[in-house]
């Protein structure tokens, strides 16, 4: 596609309890759905979206935590979570779920979709994006 | 909206998709195909199967791009491409074969 722009999406709130980090997957699978090139930011409570072992049966909500799995299939493979917002929650890359992607270009080897990130490269990263939007 | 299926009725909504996820049965894709004159064979059956086995992966329907290439990986490369789902479906892969397995609309499909 010609008209492709760069994407960032940002997610800062509990998967929980609102409705932004269901609405921002939504959007997110749209727009990769329509060939354009997507990052995804999990920041600040952003970070719990992609926590392992979610349930939710005692909350009666759909845990659409599975979801996040099928991002590397829509050719999305740049997520970046942020360093600062990990520690503060005492939390680790191993506490996430394990989201990979088969790179076409090196013979379908898996590889890590995850990237974490400090906040000044997160500046960065989000300096060189076409469009950026915050949920 | 509904459909009778082995005697039970079925909500669905105005397009036509089931309206609870756990109404569905098989029998439920030979009506609704039978609805649009259509008769399933085991060609439906595998991409059916498929949408129905993502789901419980991933709780969503995959876009038809992902469906084609997911379809391609595990069925060969004959049966991974539009040509060969807009035949086995024509209303589009995604509509009407997520519509048989008893799934939402895709994500993104209008």
């Amino acid at each position: 596609m010609s008209d492709t722009k760069k994407f960032l999406f940002v997610n800062r709130k509990a998967p929980y309890g609102t409705i932004y980090a269901w609405e921002s997957l939504e959007v997110i699978l749209i727009s990769a759905a329509f060939e354009q090139d997507v990052s995804l930011v999990f920041a600040d409570d952003g970070v719990f979206q992609i926590a392992k072992g979610q349930d939710t049966t005692e909350l009666g909500i759909k845990n659409f935590s599975p979801t996040y799995n099928a991002l590397g299939d829509y050719d999305i493979n740049k997520i970046y979570v942020e360093k600062e917002s990990l520690e503060a929650r005492g939390l680790t890359v191993d506490d996430l779920l394990k989201l990979t992607y088969e790179d076409e270009d090196d013979d379908w080897a898996e590889k890590d979709s995850i990237h974490v990130v400090s906040s000044a490269e997160l500046a960065e990263i989000m300096d060189q994006q076409d469009v950026v939007l915050s949920f | 909206m509904s459909i009778e299926v082995n005697g039970k009725t079925l909500e669905t909504d105005e397009e036509g998709y089931l309206a609870n996820l756990n109404d569905w049965e098989p029998e439920v894709a030979n009506v609704m195909a039978a609805l649009e004159d259509t008769e399933l064979n085991e060609n439906h059956w595998e991409v059916i199967n498929f949408l129905r086995e993502y789901y419980e992966e991933y709780q969503i329907a995959p876009a038809v791009r992902v469906l084609t290439k997911a379809i391609g990986k595990k069925l060969g490369k004959e049966k991974g491409n539009s040509k060969y789902l807009y035949e086995l479906f024509p209303y589009g892969p995604g509509k009407q074969a997520c519509k048989y397995a008893g799934l939402p609309k895709p994500t993104g499909c209008v």
